[in-house]
């Protein structure tokens, strides 16, 4: 008996709901002075880490997450059977050096700052579909890396505009596991976004550019599932910003959905206003570090009975930004809930 | 078959069709995105260039007066003023102070020649990683290149214009 687990258009509903046995999160000096800073497990003092170089730094902190998340639960790396992860740098070279010094067998994801939501799917279908046990999802991010590849050198004398994100500088890793393996929050469906093109330009503002992909996905969410929006306690995207998620609540109204109520953001929580990041966080650390730290937290204080987050990414390149070309965008939801 | 156009030609026509519709819907996203976009304050913005420009150029003035009360003539104080504010500009982007003006002073932090400077020494400061061939040789002149050449470009119509009409 061969039985398909997924409903609608896009969703896929886990007959054995994976547990996410244990979260890890780790994070720069700036994240650690924001309002999430009781949440993560480690703050580095500076940028560097320990390390000579910030890409290395980067690396580290994607390596050390993981680490955390085996020691919690006391496991070593042959214990994991997979470890999905990827990152924002050229050919995702920093959790490609992470995989290489774990020596868990490895998946290197791309999905820009989608891709910690993108892991945890496919990890839950890895778990669910009997290839797995235990399996790692872990991204990383880091402000000076990313300003460099993306944008401009970190002192070059430039204004940023009041649409600019800050690229959350930290490591966040999840372990997620067989029904028998443990007890925890479970994934029970997620939803897998489509690339979204709205044809927004600007590099600076991608708040912009993502709010359709997440209003898309959770619209496609609920109906593949016939919930409702009330039926989650928080309704979570990674790194809209205060733009794109204002954007994103009139988007959902024009499609008859209410997000204004139980919708926030983490690149909106996890910076304080008077750190003046603009208008928020960015990066796959992002969604990493506030899921694997603030919303697992209220998971398992069961402050939350279900959440719904959506991991949001733009798609573009140093190339196509610089050829004008438009930015696609993704949005990757995932249900967590207590049961 | 009267009419029948193949099928190559109604796919075409779809094509357009749903080309024109994506614009369409992407023209009509863009304009629900820019209500929500904040918009800076080009008076405050304009304000703070201007007093942040006057400033560098005050402390370049008294530089000069200084140097030329010294006994130098004007043409040699100017060159001096030069490598000083050049000097400054370097030295403030490489204990990273450089880049806290500009946040503030905007475009009067970045036309002076002390932002000309910054522009120089940050990419050097940044790609030093990756030697000094390939980082510091290649990189040093990624945003002041575009400066030189359309500035070196212009010079020259400039000089020819003079030249022919004088």
């Amino acid at each position: 008996m061969f039985e398909i687990k997924k409903v609608g258009k896009q969703t896929i509903k886990f007959a054995n709901p994976p547990v996410i046995l244990e979260t890890s999160s780790i994070v720069g000096p700036k994240e650690g002075e924001g309002p999430l800073k009781d949440t993560f497990d480690y703050i580095a003092d500076d940028m560097y880490f320990g390390e000579k170089s910030w890409e290395r730094a980067e690396r580290k902190f994607l390596e050390e997450a993981v680490k955390i998340v085996l020691n919690k639960r006391k496991q070593t790396s042959q214990d994991i059977d997979f470890l999905l992860a990827g990152d924002l740098l050229n050919q995702i070279i920093s959790s490609n050096f992470a995989a290489s010094t774990l020596g868990i067998p490895f998946f290197g994801l791309y999905g820009a700052c989608s891709t910690m939501y993108e892991a945890i799917i496919l990890a839950s279908v890895l778990i669910d579909g009997g290839f797995a046990q235990k399996v790692i999802a872990a991204t990383s991010s880091h402000y000076a890396t990313s300003e460099r590849q993306f944008r401009y050198p970190t002192e070059q004398a430039v204004q940023r505009p009041l649409t600019a994100q800050w690229t959350v500088t930290g490591a966040g890793a999840m372990l997620l596991g067989t029904p028998d393996q443990g007890e925890g929050p479970v994934v029970t469906f997620a939803t897998v976004g489509r690339a979204v093109d709205a044809g927004a330009k600007d590099p600076m503002d991608m708040g912009s550019a993502m709010a359709p992909a997440a209003v898309d996905t959770i619209i496609a969410h609920l109906e593949d599932t016939g919930r409702r929006v009330e039926d989650y306690d928080l309704v979570i995207t990674g790194d809209l910003g205060s733009v794109g998620r204002s954007i994103a609540i009139e988007l959902a109204n024009i499609n008859g959905y209410d997000l204004s109520k139980n919708f926030n953001d983490c690149g909106i929580l996890i910076f304080n206003p008077s750190q003046d990041t603009h208008a928020g966080g960015s990066g796959c650390a992002c969604s990493a570090v506030v899921t694997c730290g603030y919303i697992m937290k209220a998971l398992r204080e069961k402050k939350y009975k279900r959440i719904l987050g959506i991991g949001t990414g733009a798609l573009m390149s140093v190339t196509s930004i610089q050829r004008q070309e438009t930015i696609p965008a993704i949005g990757h939801a995932v249900a967590i809930e207590n049961v | 078959m009267a009419g029948f156009t193949g099928p190559e030609d109604t796919s075409r026509l779809k094509k357009q069709f749903d080309h024109s519709k994506k614009q369409y819907e992407q023209e009509k996203y863009q304009k629900i995105a820019q209500k929500h976009v904040p918009k800076a304050s080009i008076f405050r913005n304009s304000l703070n260039a201007f007093l942040m420009g006057g400033l560098i150029c005050a402390v370049a003035q008294a530089l000069f007066n200084l140097i030329s009360s010294a006994g130098f003539t004007v043409k040699e104080a100017n060159t001096i003023v030069a490598v000083i504010m050049i000097f400054l500009g370097a030295f403030l982007t490489g204990i990273g102070i450089y880049d806290s003006i500009a946040k503030v002073g905007g475009a009067g932090a970045m036309v002076p020649i002390t932002g000309f400077a910054n522009s120089i020494v940050a990419p050097a400061m940044e790609f030093k990683k990756e030697g000094y061939i390939f980082g510091i040789g290649a990189r040093m002149f990624s945003t002041a290149g575009p400066v030189l050449v359309y500035g070196i470009v212009t010079s020259i119509i400039v000089g020819l214009i003079a030249f022919t009409i004088m």
